[in-house]
């Protein structure tokens, strides 16, 4: 049987130390090496395990430290080739690196499909062919319903409401090609087509950024605190911990000694990040320099960046500003017990609309400051929507890229003059995956929506 | 007592369009063909417009001349006027479409029946089917003649149980006045056939001498000749224009005064209508807001002064038809020949029948066309060509010959009609194709004939000038591909008059031609004129400049065909695969996919119960190696 390759995360969410992604299909092993930093996976021995790294390929920014271990055919359980990428347990790391292998070629699985396709090759008994499909029912019906309520009413909406756009313009095309002559229905142009589309990219793209927010929500705000040394990083997020000392979640690794920690700030969700490299090298800026703030900072949905009321700014810290230009953060000057050398003018023209806190950490000062700037922030549009469309859902957030990728493709032929009916392939692909979202593909309504909305007939 | 009146191997009741290519493709396989019609001056009649082609429909023309048929070889010869639409759009949209002259077009269709050794047409009514064990085995006529077969294919058209409706008045009657085929309907139903209740209608008829034309907008053919037919090679010349003109307030207020005597708001009707084929009463009520609509006005053929009146189908009583046209700037004067009239009649629900066109419930018997539920000529002939195909492979104990969904625009629409059935009267539109860039018009012989060719349905001198098309496409290609276009005055001035962009480094003229902006004319005005056909031309052109898309089609293509392999087997039995959603069980028995991807189109079944179904075929597999 030829299949194409599925991914999916296939250790409970949530639970446990260890989250594995696991890939099945011709092109897994390859897949999993475009993403792999360690040895070439096509070159190792079937059954072994291997330690390294999960990368995003283009941006190479490393998603997780791993261990992948490759089996091929026909000796595992779909007897197809299969690797599964063994990351850290919670939530951010197994669903990134799910996004990633979706990114680089394989399909997500369907409820059951593994077992399904274990099926399909042999490999299991003929006597479980009926467990094989119960399963499958319910998976789907689990599926469904949690699909359900992923999909609340708002996002079904604006879905719908993009959809309806698209048909109308797909069945304006329609009608000009299946009945060329009627001069009432007005010729569509590349440059309507364009405004429509361009209308629709908006909405996906918001809808993508929403999306952003809804992984937030369930993963929380991926946050860095960066600074000079000795400005007090650890202190604060010692101080930030404390407050809430139930959410810390230590990962034990065997790599690393902290590899990510949640604080909750008055029911704001934060990952605090890279929060080894403050406990462990005592100096951000200067030991690894601009470069690796700036990893981090393209890491971060919100930074922390601490100055020293008793030092005078350096061209660092400058530097750093510039960095943070385009994100969101929030200014801590600690320290205030000690003298102060720092000029807060200066700070304020360079931080502009962005919040400004004064902390005495040793003196427990102004962290409520802090965390009133933070729920202000998240609660604020640029990070969360208050009506809460949230778009969470793996599945969800893979088709609405793709319905981007094939409007992005109807615009370039838009520009390349292609003709009308041609554009239309890709606005057509949009529409299906939008449909694939809320379950609703069937194309009679093109034909529906062809005849209620022009006058048509002999 | 019925008499034995004769023996054939294939009969065929109806010679409409699709009971023509239907006799005409069984005969030419081999099989001795009875064709039997209501009315012999009426083959292939055209009731209602006096025009072939058109978006889809015109490519299925084409597709059937590349399998054998003959509507696009009589077309060519007897149109009065020939056009290309959407000429301004991608090559996939376009298409040919003829104003017909109906009665040369019936002469023209009965000379090639006619002389068509392995048919023989006799005039008569069929009243029964003779069926034995469930399979049909012939025939009785009105006057008792039995004949048998091997295979009968039904064509009646909207002639069973048929009802003509002007205002308040009704009838019974076939099309045109002609007879009604009564008996045969209730012969289908108590054989338990689920037939379902349809309406259409026809505008009324104006004769010639009485419109001044001078109010109205003149619609000429194109200059450039042009045919259907791969064979044809002769072309008419002498063309006649259609006239276009508009309806006004008046019409609208004639209309909207009186709706309540049209048969179809007074409640009588009771067929379902199509909506793309609405009538002006129809048009004026659900588009109230629109000022005014469109009414062409397209002559019956050159040897009559009748006029079809395209745009003002209706079922209101003849005086108000009378008003109605009179309200029309051009039709002041205009003398009513026939009124427009609605009909009803019966046909059989579609998902009644394989994909062959044989019926499920009787083998041995097939339906094909507007008794399908479908309308117009070319899904008629198209259906026809296709039962008349399978029924003479199943005389020789043949595999069927069953098109996709990628292959032919025929192959969608039987896949629709046997899949999903039809709520209204089916008319192909391009949208309904998913891989409608590989079904253009340009590439209907690429597509096909080959397939007609194996079925011995084209000639070895035609075949052989198809492989020489396909050489010199192969040959084109190649050497644009290694022509390299330097960069010179000759070629940025061509590439500048086409509003395209200046070379900057040489390129091979293959390249080039991707560019949407450039043509082979102008490929040609840089590196000198090919020696090819045009239509080879044509193919290099489209073939390169959309190469992209069409390997984005194939690709899915692949995917769909894999699903199509995965056969289902006959005797499989819905009620044992006890996951499956009672929804899709009941749709499953009903319908009977062939294949794993044709379940996967049926509406109500979904994807658990398609991979549930897979699960099952598999182990049904795996148990018999």
């Amino acid at each position: 049987m030829e299949f194409d390759t599925i991914a999916a995360i296939s250790t409970p969410i949530g639970e446990g130390a260890i989250s594995i992604v696991r890939l099945s299909g011709p092109e897994a092993v390859s897949i999993a090496d475009t993403l792999f930093i360690g040895k070439s996976l096509p070159e190792v021995e079937s059954h072994t395990i291997h330690y390294g790294k999960v990368m995003e390929p283009t941006s190479e920014i490393v998603a997780d430290e791993v261990m992948v271990s490759v089996m091929r055919a026909p000796k595992t359980f779909t007897c197809e080739d299969i690797v599964e990428i063994n990351c850290h347990g919670g939530v951010t790391a197994v669903s990134r690196i799910l996004e990633i292998v979706l990114e680089n070629g394989a399909r997500l699985a369907d409820p059951g499909e593994f077992t399904k396709r274990a099926f399909l090759n042999g490999r299991i008994d003929l006597s479980q062919a009926e467990a094989v499909m119960d399963v499958i029912q319910s998976k789907t019906d689990q599926a469904m319903n949690v699909a359900l309520h992923q999909l609340d009413g708002k996002l079904s909406k604006l879905i719908t409401e993009l959809r309806q756009a698209l048909i109308e313009t797909i069945a304006h095309v329609e009608v000009n090609i299946d009945y060329p002559e009627y001069d009432d229905v007005e010729e569509m142009s590349h440059d309507m087509m364009e405004e429509k589309t361009a209308f629709v990219h908006d909405e996906i793209d918001r809808l993508l950024q929403v999306a952003k927010q809804g992984k937030i929500l369930r993963e929380g705000i991926k946050t860095a605190i960066i600074g000079r040394p000795n400005v007090g990083k650890s202190s604060l997020m010692n101080s930030l911990v404390q407050e809430e000392r139930a959410i810390v979640t230590d990962v034990p690794g065997t790599t690393r000694d902290v590899i990510e920690e949640y604080v909750n700030v008055r029911g704001i969700p934060l990952q605090l990040i890279d929060t080894a490299g403050i406990r462990e090298t005592k100096d951000i800026v200067e030991k690894i320099g601009v470069e690796r703030s700036h990893q981090i900072l393209a890491e971060a949905d919100l930074v922390l960046f601490m100055l020293n009321h008793n030092e005078p700014l350096t061209d660092d810290d400058r530097q750093i500003f510039a960095l943070l230009e385009d994100l969101n953060y929030i200014v801590i000057i600690n320290k205030i017990d000690l003298e102060q050398q720092i000029d807060i003018e200066e700070i304020k023209s360079l931080a502009k609309d962005n919040a400004l806190i004064t902390t005495s950490l040793i003196e427990e000062k102004g962290i409520d400051d802090l965390e009133a700037a933070l729920a202000h922030l998240f609660f604020s549009k640029d990070i969360a929507t208050e009506d809460g469309t949230y778009v969470s859902n793996v599945r969800h957030i893979q088709l609405l890229k793709q319905s981007k990728e094939a409007l992005e493709e109807a615009t370039n032929a838009l520009a390349l003059n292609m003709p009308l009916d041609i554009v239309q392939i890709d606005i057509r692909r949009t529409w299906e995956y939008l449909g694939e979202i809320i379950g609703d593909t069937a194309s009679e309504s093109l034909i529906d929506q062809l005849f209620s909305q022009f006058c048509l007939g002999k | 007592m019925t008499y034995h009146a004769g023996d054939y191997d294939v009969i065929v009741i109806g010679a409409g369009h699709a009971g023509c290519e239907a006799a005409l493709a069984a005969a030419k396989m081999g099989s001795n063909t009875l064709m039997l019609s209501l009315n012999l001056d009426m083959i292939a009649f055209m009731p209602c417009n006096p025009s072939l082609g058109g978006p889809a429909k015109g490519i299925v023309v084409r597709e059937i001349d590349a399998l054998g048929g003959a509507m696009g070889k009589v077309i060519d010869k007897t149109h009065i006027q020939m056009r290309m639409l959407n000429t301004g759009k991608g090559p996939a949209v376009q298409a040919l479409r003829a104003q017909a002259d109906k009665p040369l077009y019936i002469q023209e269709m009965k000379n090639i029946l006619e002389n068509e050794p392995n048919i023989t047409m006799k005039q008569a009514m069929v009243n029964e089917l003779i069926i034995e064990d469930g399979v049909c085995k012939g025939i009785i006529t009105e006057t008792n003649a039995a004949y048998y077969s091997e295979k009968v294919i039904i064509t009646t058209g909207t002639f069973m149980r048929g009802k003509i409706l002007v205002g308040d008045y009704e009838y019974e009657s076939g099309p045109n006045n002609q007879r009604v085929s009564v008996k045969l309907s209730e012969n289908l139903e108590e054989l338990g056939f689920d037939l379902t209740r349809f309406k259409t209608g026809t505008p009324p008829r104006v004769n010639s001498h009485t419109i001044d034309y001078s109010k109205t907008e003149i619609q000429p053919g194109d200059e450039k000749p042009q045919g259907f037919s791969y064979e044809t090679t002769e072309f008419i010349t002498d063309q006649i224009p259609c006239w276009l003109t508009h309806t006004n307030e008046r019409t609208h207020e004639v209309i909207n005064d009186n709706l309540t005597l049209s048969a179809m708001y007074s409640g009588m009707k009771r067929g379902t209508g199509p909506r793309y084929c609405p009538s002006i009463e129809d048009k004026i009520v659900r588009f109230h807001d629109k000022p005014r609509h469109q009414v062409f006005l397209e002559p019956e053929g050159r040897n009559t002064k009748e006029v079809y009146v395209q745009g003002l189908s209706t079922s209101l009583p003849e005086y108000i038809q009378t008003e109605i046209l009179r309200s029309v700037p051009g039709l002041e004067e205009a003398e009513m020949m026939r009124p427009g009239y609605a009909i009803e009649y019966d046909s059989v629900k579609a998902t009644q029948l394989w994909p062959t066109l044989e019926t499920k419930k009787v083998a041995g018997l097939y339906t094909a066309g507007q008794i399908n539920g479908t309308s117009g000529y070319e899904e008629a002939a198209g259906q026809g060509i296709i039962a008349g195909i399978n029924a003479a492979l199943a005389v020789q104990g043949k595999e069927p010959f069953i098109l996709d969904r990628s292959q032919s625009y025929i192959g969608v629409l039987i896949d629709d009609l046997v899949t999903k059935g039809t709520r209204e009267p089916y008319r192909l539109l391009t949208s309904r194709a998913e891989y409608r860039l590989l079904l253009r018009h340009d590439n209907a012989d690429l597509r096909l004939t080959e397939l007609g060719y194996e079925l011995g349905l084209i000639s070895e001198a035609r075949y052989n000038n198809f492989q020489e098309k396909l050489r010199l496409i192969d040959e084109g290609k190649e050497v644009l591909h290694k022509q390299i276009v330097k960069v010179a005055d000759h070629v940025q001035d061509a590439l500048v008059r086409a509003k395209s962009t200046p070379l900057k480094d040489a390129s091979r003229a293959l390249d080039l031609l991707k560019r949407p902006e450039i043509t082979f004319d102008v490929i040609e005005e840089m590196i000198g004129e090919q020696d090819y056909p045009a239509e080879v031309k044509e193919q290099i052109e489209i073939q390169t400049k959309y190469e992209g898309y069409i390997k984005k089609s194939l690709e899915q293509v692949d995917r769909m065909l894999k699903m199509e392999d995965k056969k289902i087997p006959d005797n499989i039995n819905y009620d044992d695969i006890h996951s499956l959603a009672d929804e899709a069980r009941e749709k499953l028995k009903e319908i009977r996919p062939m294949s794993i991807g044709q379940a996967s189109r049926i509406s109500g079944v979904n994807p658990a119960d398609i991979s549930i179904l897979l699960v099952y075929v598999e182990q049904g597999k795996l148990a018999r190696s």
